[in-house]
């Protein structure tokens, strides 16, 4: 286990600070969904997602034992010790990219939950279970609407295509693995990111043909890395408006 | 309150005698506290003013969500993200339930929703307030859902079975944000850093009149009253609401060790009710109208996400047509 811990620490900051960055990006679309019930939908699922960070979080801050609780992971981190994928710190866009955003991390989500359900780690693995319930709802979901879009009218097809091309260029990183990742998969507590990354594969394939849409083919290194904290510029933007109140107030207690 | 100066299109109220003999068995029915469902007969004037009141508040809903929306992205821990989103998705559903609601008296939501974006259709005044510190989230979850819960609970009671279910189910979540939105306040007070009881104090000073104006006119000056009051639709007076609203906040705010920016206010033994000082119905009448701080930029927010999800929303129409000429060719 400790030979792990740091491991464990790490990856656990990622599957929470996915979650997180990917709730706070659909928290901006407060008011500005394109139906009422989008807005319920898409406030729902942001919902889960922070709600399944605050998990991971709480789990991670326990391990790290240094007096850090989840709300100061969460709000008192710099974007270079955010671990979240460069996908979801994507800008929302037109509701096109945010479909295509939600629903290349949602098949990435699914997949990798359904293998942390079996992780060895019992907490982990319940965690991941009851974050699977709500994410095996959060793709059918974007997966409809990937649907939807591409197969509605011809605007909404250009619009799905250039939203996909838009952000599939982050798939890369989103698929990719690295020591960390092979090391937890090896004892049986982490995802293994090939079989993941296979899996995820399958399912776009599947979804975009129904939507008559063509797969791209697959992203190529891009230079930065979520994981190691590499972001795109967005990120740190993102967490000066999410982090303001910590950070204005450092001694406050809300 | 979230529905506002309704107009009934009624100069006078008829007595029974006056009365045609339809008009006269829906009075009695009213009368008797038998709630108007959807298929039963009712006059037009009835049918047009819930169409109003409804849409009022369900637009109230759907606008009162941006003020929310302000701080949800910067809310200050999990938790309080956590409470103020589920609150936006509850005030989301109640705005599709009381859009049901409605349309069982034959109104169109997109219609009534255009009617919002030109201006025609009004929404409760608060919302055109901005929320300027975290406590606002707060005192909008105390103070604004407060002044509704207090509307809404007599309104369980209104004559319209549909909107009256609606306020039955709506009054159960509204308490739970109530007590969410004073607890945040409670913890600012009791916990906080002199800063922060300095934002509750300022979220307060505010909103506190805003709050007291949700009740709408003094009853003199409220002539559609005496209608809705006749129907049912409405079941007590603006100003009975608007005291007693007062009433059980004070206490609260006494509690809280924060003040109201009332120098009139204060307990009267002889009335058993609290008096408080002249509300500036100018500034009530000028936000209605249009010129509040936030007007403008709720009603563009509002009517540009319904501009710019129009080809989303003809993309879902399309598919869903497309996949039916499918299942009906196999």
């Amino acid at each position: 286990m400790t030979d792990n811990k740091n491991d464990l620490i790490e990856y656990l900051l990622r599957l929470g600070d996915n979650a997180m960055i990917n709730g706070q990006r659909l928290c901006e679309w407060c008011g500005r969904a394109p139906a009422l019930e989008e807005e319920m939908a898409l406030m729902n699922v942001g919902l889960d997602l922070v709600g399944q960070a605050r998990n991971w979080y709480e789990y991670a801050a326990e391990l790290l034992a240094d007096g850090r609780d989840a709300d100061q992971l969460a709000f008192r981190r710099d974007e270079r010790a955010y671990r979240n994928t460069l996908l979801v710190e994507q800008p929302n866009g037109d509701y096109a990219v945010t479909t295509a955003k939600l629903f290349l991390f949602d098949a990435w989500h699914f997949h990798t939950l359904s293998a942390l359900s079996a992780s060895s780690d019992e907490r982990i693995a319940a965690i991941a279970a009851k974050g699977l319930k709500e994410v095996t709802y959060h793709l059918r979901r974007s997966g409809e609407w990937v649907e939807r879009l591409g197969d509605g009218t011809e605007q909404s097809r250009q619009r799905m295509l250039a939203g996909i091309d838009e952000v599939w260029r982050f798939t890369f990183d989103l698929l990719s693995s690295d020591e960390i990742q092979q090391r937890l998969a090896a004892a049986g507590i982490g995802a293994d990111a090939t079989a993941v990354a296979a899996a995820w594969q399958a399912t776009v394939e599947q979804v975009f043909e129904r939507a008559s849409l063509p797969v791209p083919q697959p992203a190529s290194y891009f230079y930065l890395d979520g994981k190691r904290g590499l972001h795109t510029e967005h990120l740190g933007i993102l967490l000066a408006e999410m982090q303001f109140l910590q950070r204005a107030y450092p001694d406050a207690t809300w | 309150m979230y529905a506002q100066l309704v107009e009934t299109g009624v100069k006078r109220v008829k007595s029974l005698e006056e009365m045609t003999p339809e008009e006269r068995a829906f009075q009695e029915r009213i009368d008797a506290e038998i709630k108007i469902e959807p298929k039963n007969w009712m006059p037009d004037a009835y049918r047009q003013t819930l169409i109003r009141q409804i849409s009022q508040h369900a637009h109230s809903e759907i606008v009162g969500m941006l003020p929310e929306g302000n701080w949800v992205t910067r809310a200050p821990t999990l938790k309080r993200k956590l409470q103020l989103m589920a609150k936006i998705q509850d005030e989301a559903g109640h705005g599709m339930y009381l859009y049901s609601a409605m349309e069982t008296l034959g109104a169109d939501r997109d219609a009534e929703i255009d009617k919002l974006h030109s201006g025609k259709a009004k929404y409760s005044s608060i919302f055109n307030y901005p929320t300027l510190n975290w406590a606002d989230m707060g005192a909008v979850g105390w103070l604004v859902d407060g002044a509704a819960i207090v509307n809404q609970v007599v309104l369980q009671r209104t004559s319209y079975g549909p909107y009256s279910r609606a306020m039955i189910r709506i009054c159960k979540e509204e308490s739970f944000h109530q007590r969410q939105g004073y607890e945040i306040l409670l913890t600012m007070m009791r916990h906080g850093t002199q800063a922060q009881k300095d934002m509750v104090q300022d979220a307060i000073d505010r909103l506190w009149w805003p709050a007291l104006m949700m009740f709408g006119p003094s009853d003199a000056d409220s002539p559609n009253s005496a209608q809705s009051m006749a129907w049912k639709v409405k079941r007590m007076s603006n100003d009975d609401l608007r005291q007693r609203f007062i009433d059980q906040t004070v206490p609260q705010l006494e509690f809280l060790g924060c003040t109201a920016p009332d120098p009139d206010l204060k307990w009267n033994e002889e009335r058993g009710h609290y008096d408080f000082g002249p509300i500036n119905w100018q500034e009530f009448y000028d936000v209605l109208k249009g010129n509040g701080p936030c007007n403008r930029e709720r009603v563009s927010t509002r009517r540009k996400a319904i501009e710019d999800g129009a080809w989303v929303r003809e993309a879902a129409v399309a598919h869903a047509a497309k996949r039916q000429q499918k299942q009906n060719a196999a």
